[in-house]
């Protein structure tokens, strides 16, 4: 798998007068089709760097290299693209495929692809009943769908995600889930921002940004078992009340589905 | 204070002038019994906000009527009464941060009850109360609220709706884009207040936790109608009637439905969190 972005040295200041960074040095590659879970802190800089990603900010200092070639200053790549995590902030057009079609009328393509685009992107997050429905008239959690399908029809060939989830039931979290599961098998790259611990735990990476840096970039099993400041999947969670009532757990890290089979195969 | 909440065939849509939309609720009947704590479920699109919205009298109802302790909101909805009720309902709606506006923390806190007639003086030393109750420093009173980090601004927004001292509740999705930590200290401060202050709560959310570990009651709608209402260890008994409405259990249930199908044994009772799930698999020597 080939690198797609990145990251080198990155920083940033939202105040220029003061010398904390709400940024500071920031580096890591993301992958071709590998799903990354960014975590951290409200506060932590996890949006401010999704931000810097989409160029919605300019660095300080640092740079951004997507497939190899540096993105100059100033310039807006269409192969990355963002989900913010409230969709009114992103809504313009009178209908919900109109509205996905926008970002793809700004880049002229013809219309019969338009057309496709469009539909493949409703159909991924469920929403072809609604296509002609007025963004404005919809709950939460549709227009987080609408948001997520007008920048699925771009297929940038990174995703970020910025908690693009949050107003969404359990069963249309997974079932979106499932899709990004799906797309990147077919070479996307993700970058989900997430305070949903099950959702990090599905990803192939975790990223933790502590005040602005990087502190830690590992797979999930890993840094659940290791890291103790950070709330866990619910399997750990269990694992960790079982161990404080005197069980003898075994001392490794477990899905959910090898927690079940533990505690059955002990018997 | 006796605050139950009595809806009447009610029926409403967002209809603007003359083109025709469906009902955003249908025929809903419902009576909330005051000092309870209610969570409202349902996919998205089920008429979850909607129902607080007509709590509050923000959106009215095209037929049936809605009744909040004494006061009432029917045709032709004088605007007294809809006052009366804003009076009594204290909303907090999605991303309550939105709705900051004011220089100052201080300001914005004291908007709403000195809409309702609060002396400045008075208003000020309530402010004070609120920002502490939400965990706040009273230093932050003076800055403004959009120099706030986002769980900041959320909990100033919420600092907002309580220093109106409503006696009823409604909030929707307080903890959502919160991290871990700062969900959990929103909720269990609205927990607390709610009790202390018997307040009738009704929260709308999609985290099955935190309707296992605060609601005694649940309301699950869908399509603008309500399918269930029953007390919360009830509603999470049916696991197949959640699923057939797109719902999850709560992670411990879950759990535990996975391992009784598994090992073909049944754990004594219904676990809705983690610490009754561990205790529950070592009392019956699972693990």
């Amino acid at each position: 798998m080939g690198v797609v972005l990145e990251v080198e040295g990155l920083s940033f200041r939202y105040d220029k007068k003061q010398d904390r960074s709400n940024i500071s040095d920031v580096s890591f590659q993301l992958r071709e089709g590998e799903w990354t879970a960014l975590i951290g802190h409200n506060g932590s800089g996890k949006s401010t760097l999704a931000h810097l990603l989409v160029g919605l900010l300019q660095p300080d200092a640092g740079q951004l290299k997507i497939n190899g070639t540096v993105l100059m200053k100033e310039s807006v790549s269409w192969d990355i693209g963002i989900v913010f995590q409230n969709p009114e902030n992103q809504f313009i057009g009178t209908t919900v495929e109109d509205d996905v079609a926008f970002g793809l009328e700004n880049i002229n393509m013809p219309y019969k692809q338009m057309r496709e685009r469009v539909d493949k992107a409703l159909e991924y997050v469920g929403m072809t009943d609604y296509r002609m429905a007025d963004p404005s008239q919809l709950s939460g959690g549709q227009k987080q769908r609408v948001a997520i399908a007008g920048m699925l029809a771009l297929q940038p060939k990174v995703l970020i995600l910025d908690e693009a989830f949050v107003m969404l039931d359990p069963r249309s979290r997974k079932e979106l889930m499932d899709t990004i599961r799906k797309l990147t098998n077919k070479g996307m790259t993700i970058l989900s921002i997430t305070h949903d611990m099950e959702e990090a735990a599905h990803a192939d990476k975790v990223m933790v940004m502590k005040q602005g840096k990087v502190a830690k970039i590992e797979s999930p099993s890993q840094l659940f078992l290791t890291d103790s400041s950070l709330e866990k999947p619910f399997a750990e969670k269990l694992r960790n009340a079982l161990k404080n009532r005197k069980c003898n757990v075994p001392e490794k890290y477990m899905t959910e589905a090898e927690m079940v089979l533990w505690i059955c195969k002990s018997n | 204070m006796d605050m139950q909440i009595e809806l009447k065939d009610v029926s409403a849509n967002y209809q603007l002038g003359p083109i025709r939309k469906s009902n955003v609720l249908n025929t809903v009947n419902l009576t909330i019994e005051s000092g309870t704590f209610t969570a409202l479920i349902g996919r998205t699109g089920a008429g979850k906000s909607s129902l607080l919205k007509i709590l509050n009298g923000l959106l009215l109802p095209t037929k049936g009527s809605v009744r909040i302790g004494e006061a009432v909101i029917k045709q032709p909805y004088p605007k007294e009464d809809i006052r009366n009720i804003r009076k009594q309902v204290g909303m907090v709606f999605q991303f309550p941060e939105s709705q900051l506006f004011a220089e100052t923390v201080e300001k914005d806190i004291c908007f709403g009850p000195m809409n309702f007639g609060v002396p400045l003086e008075e208003a000020k030393k309530t402010a004070k109360k609120m920002i502490e109750l939400v965990g706040l420093e009273p230093s932050i009173l003076s800055k403004s609220p959009f120099s706030l980090s986002g769980g900041q601004k959320r909990r100033v927004a919420i600092a907002g709706i309580l220093a109106m001292e409503p006696a009823v509740l409604v909030l929707d999705e307080p903890g959502a884009g919160l991290d871990p930590q700062g969900k959990k200290e929103i909720m269990s401060l609205i927990s607390s207040w709610h009790q202390q202050e018997g307040l009738t709560t009704i929260l709308v959310t999609h985290d099955m936790e935190d309707v296992a570990l605060y609601a005694d009651r649940v309301i699950l709608m869908d399509q603008g109608k309500i399918i269930k209402y029953e007390k919360t260890k009830t509603i999470f008994t049916d696991s197949d009637l959640l699923e057939s409405w797109g719902l999850e259990l709560p992670q411990a249930r879950r759990f535990q439905i996975k391992i009784e199908q598994e090992t073909g044994m049944k754990l004594p009772k219904i676990c809705l969190t983690l610490d009754e799930l561990a205790d529950a698999l070592v009392m019956v020597g699972l693990v």
